[in-house]
């Protein structure tokens, strides 16, 4: 067995490169089997090859919100129609609303084309979610941001810190709630006396959290954080104020639509205005990078199952984009045709399934003590 | 290896001095106890050692100090991360990460050590704490002994010269403590890393200490029996070896043994009268198989508990055994999923919590103590006086926040107190108390009992049960596993023997004070 092929997580940057591909090509669909095709893909995939650690487990969550997502567009091209069609599937009795609301309609009759509108789009939308939770549930939020840029680390650290205060607060609350019952405090009669009531929980919550907070920092502090130095703060102020500079610039002529200096057909400011501000943010990042010696602990590394995940998820695209023809991509509404798969989009499925068995399997599950 | 020369620490917000010209050396590879009385500036010096004083707290430092031949005195404490590994008290209060290798690896990542070099010493550390076991569990799902160990295996793994250790067992249970000061004691023999350590627990540590670091009015370091002789706090062998002038002075129960050893004797041919427990009052409170049931636990399986007016009860039993949640099943507040709690006609009970902060929310004590007479309907200033009886230093335009533990716990029971309970149910009370604060505590719990008040106190400390207790529960998985006057439970047992028992088993002598009364 290759040494890559052996039980290990894959490298986060790829399972998001992948759903990242899933999305896109969903996005440019609206055919309701390709869509629900990708779905499947993804799940499979999530259920395969997702780890044992909790962020795993958020997966069913964002199943939840695809579900939700459809019946609520369905939902409301029923109630307030909208795209509506010859084809009268059934008539509901009309509320009448004032005239001031004109436009929307409550009820009514409920169209063949508008049901279907609300189904392709909402299902459009609830398989870029699934490719999102996917990527949640398959990739370490930890080490994916561990996997940032050096000047990007403090978001890694905010997060864990949160991720672990949060239960801790939970507690505090918990226990100051129980504690507060032994205080014969007279029922709550005014308001005055409710708003004393929050004040005797928030107060010891408040407090302790930061306490915490402050033994937290000692304890970080201690242990080395942020010895690596501060130096090139102020180029890197500098810098990244340039990129902000620029790019609003650029943002400002592209959607003001301002007259361009072309040559050879190429708007010479604009596309200068968007190099040198993304120039300066590359620059600012590494300037900030270079001061912070970081390092990381069992980092991941990139090998070629890895490379194959992306390239699953490029291919995916590819197909759907530019292989496939655009009345199958798109299957038409008014007048209804029952959407179809075709060689290229079977095979884009095929390639977003794949990775459930090209890659490692996560690492073995551990013999609970 | 640690040099301080004049050092003196004033914080803000007081005038008095913490740290006096504290002067002394600490040579390389030696463990240090450090001791003092309560606000003697123990956790300042500790502090002091790698600048978290006053960079973290605030204040004023004079003085110079040396770590290793190195001017230390003006350096941040992340500049000495390599030099001084620092553990408090709270293991949980310092992670930064959530699962054991990660924390380890935290120190290394901050300070760039290579993956290569990253693994390796991981391995080792999780192999020299014996916790490899433990390697990808979640850091919150851990026991208080294996926190702590992580604790001090996280600083560990950058092989620090010194390691500083503030009370690393203040927050756990006996056994979890001995886990803890056991793997200190190996790091010591094995690594020959200088350890300064400040242990409430003493007599687990005075064993293998080199030297004794005193702070109090004037700073002094000696060796272990020259400097406890003078000390005002020492644990009760040393207490009684002084008392009775044994030389040497013994520092553990087989040196005690051996000097007692005629004393025994003669003890085991005529007993000594000893005191026999006070004869109870009338019962207050009626437990009858109390069953507490949580979800994933059955805490208090089916407990028959009678409490008598002036009686002093300790419920004693390993972490998690079901004390508290036996506590609060008998004062009602806390949830009961069986049996019946029926306390004598109109008698009121009063929990004072784990966490006796929790109850207070106000900016003073003042304030605190006026809240109590309102709650109670009392007259004003009756809390007040009550907290002046008990603890007479105390403060009332003082935040609560600002007292001392014992100070905390001494308001709580003031506001419980104005309500005039019959029946006072304290939860692990001890915790983080001194041995001075433990003694206000004794005398506190002793006022109580004479005013024909029942206490039931949940504690871990073996000798204030045996000094201000008169009866013991011991629980162990939610049952009762024993009951009866303290001089039967804890005479009897190997555990919970006081040193001042095992010293003189067979004959079941509890503390120093009754040993001393009974061999004149």
């Amino acid at each position: 067995m290759l040494r890559s092929a052996l039980p290990r997580p894959l490298h986060p940057f790829a399972w998001w490169g992948y759903a990242i591909g899933l999305a896109v090509a969903a996005s440019s669909t609206t055919n309701p089997l390709l869509l629900a095709g990708l779905i499947g893909a993804a799940i499979v995939v999530a259920m395969s090859r997702r780890g044992s650690n909790p962020w795993a487990n958020s997966f069913a969550l964002y199943l939840w919100l695809a579900v939700f997502i459809v019946v609520l567009r369905v939902g409301f091209r029923i109630l307030f129609g909208g795209g509506d069609g010859p084809t009268v599937l059934l008539t509901l009795p009309e509320m009448p609303l004032p005239s001031w609301v004109r436009g929307i309609r409550l009820l009514g009759p409920v169209s063949l084309e508008a049901v279907l509108a609300g189904l392709y789009d909402g299902l459009r939308l609830a398989t870029i979610v699934v490719c999102i939770g996917a990527a949640n549930s398959l990739a370490n939020p930890k080490k994916l941001l561990a996997s940032l840029p050096a000047a990007l680390y403090e978001l890694g650290t905010i997060m864990v810190v949160a991720v672990s205060a949060l239960p801790q607060l939970g507690e505090s609350l918990q226990r100051v709630v129980r504690a507060r019952r032994l205080r014969r405090g007279s029922a709550a009669r005014s308001r005055r006396d409710r708003l004393r009531a929050v004040e005797t929980i928030i107060v010891p919550v408040l407090s302790d959290a930061l306490e915490r907070s402050l033994a937290l920092a000692a304890s970080m502090d201690v242990r080395g954080y942020g010895r690596s130095g501060s130096g090139g703060r102020r180029r890197t102020l500098a810098l990244g104020l340039g990129a902000i500079g620029l790019l609003t610039v650029w943002a400002f002529r592209f959607l003001a639509g301002s007259p361009d200096v072309r040559l050879a057909g190429v708007p010479i400011v604009s596309v200068a205005l968007a190099a040198a501000g993304l120039g300066c943010g590359v620059a600012a990042l590494r300037v900030a990078g270079r001061s912070v010696r970081r390092t990381q602990y069992r980092p991941i590394r990139w090998r070629w199952p890895e490379t194959l995940t992306v390239l699953c998820g490029a291919t995916a695209v590819l197909l759907v984009t530019a292989v496939a023809e655009p009345t199958v991509v798109f299957p038409a509404i008014s007048p209804f045709a029952w959407p179809s798969l075709t060689g290229p989009l079977l095979l884009a499925l095929a390639a977003a399934v794949l990775p459930a068995t090209l890659t490692p399997p996560p690492s073995m599950p551990k013999v609970a003590p | 290896m640690i040099r301080f020369d004049g050092v003196t620490v004033r914080y803000a917000s007081s005038d008095a001095v913490r740290l006096r010209d504290a002067t002394f050396e600490i040579p390389e590879g030696e463990l240090c106890l450090v001791v003092g009385p309560t606000g003697s500036g123990k956790s300042t010096l500790l502090g002091c050692i790698n600048n978290l004083v006053p960079r973290f707290t605030g204040g004023i430092r004079t003085g110079s100090i040396h770590i290793d031949g190195r001017d230390t005195t003006l350096l941040q404490p992340r500049e000495l991360a390599t030099t001084v590994g620092y553990v408090g008290q709270d293991p949980l209060a310092g992670f930064v990460t959530d699962t054991v290798e990660e924390e380890l690896a935290y120190s290394m990542e901050q300070l760039g050590y290579g993956a290569a070099e990253m693994r390796r010493r991981v391995e080792e550390t999780l192999d020299l704490l014996g916790i490899a076991d433990l390697r990808d569990r979640a850091l919150r799902t851990l026991s208080g002994g294996q926190q702590q160990r992580v604790a001090i295996g996280s600083v560990l793994a950058v092989s620090p010269r010194v390691l500083v250790l503030d009370e690393p067992t203040s927050a756990l249970d006996p056994i979890a403590a001995e886990e803890v000061l056991a793997t200190v004691s190996r790091l010591v023999r094995d690594l020959g890393t200088t350890v300064v350590i400040a242990e409430h627990r003493m007599e687990r540590v005075i064993e293998f200490a080199d030297s004794v670091l005193l702070v109090g009015e004037e700073v002094r370091i000696g060796p272990t029996r020259e400097v406890l002789a003078a000390s005002p706090v020492r644990p009760p062998i040393v207490d009684l070896g002084v008392r009775l002038g044994w030389h040497p002075l013994p520092l553990t129960i087989r040196e005690a043994r051996r000097a007692a050893a005629e004393q025994r004797r003669a003890w085991l041919e005529s007993p000594p009268p000893l005191p026999a427990p006070a004869p109870g009052g009338r019962p207050v409170l009626t437990a009858q198989d109390v069953v507490v049931r949580y979800p994933q636990k059955l805490a208090v399986a089916g407990v028959d508990l009678v409490l008598r007016s002036g009686g002093v009860t300790a419920l004693m039993g390993r972490n998690g055994c079901g004390k508290s949640s036996l506590l609060w099943a008998l004062h009602g507040a806390g949830r009961r999923d069986g049996g019946t709690v029926r306390p004598a006609d109109g008698a009121r009970i009063a929990l004072v919590p784990q966490t006796p902060a929790d109850l207070l929310y106000l900016a003073t004590i003042a304030a605190e103590c006026a809240a109590g007479d309102a709650t109670a309907g009392l007259a004003p200033g009756t809390t007040l006086s009550l907290l002046r009886r008990l603890v007479p230093r105390i403060e009332p335009a003082a935040h609560p926040r600002d007292l001392s533990e014992g100070q905390k716990l001494a308001v709580v029971l003031a506001v419980e107190l104005a309500g005039d309970p019959d029946v006072v149910l304290l939860d692990e009370p001890t915790r983080g108390l001194d041995y001075s604060a433990k003694a206000e505590l004794r005398d506190i719990i002793a006022a109580m009992a004479a005013e024909g008040r029942s206490i039931l106190l949940a504690t871990h400390d073996v000798e204030l049960v045996a000094d201000a207790c008169d009866r013991v529960v011991v629980m162990a998985e939610g049952e009762v596993v024993s009951d009866g006057p303290t001089r039967d439970v804890l005479a009897g047992s190997a555990l919970l023997a006081t040193q001042v028992a095992k010293l003189t088993n067979p004959t079941p002598v509890l503390t120093v004070r009754e040993y001393l009364d009974v061999a004149r």
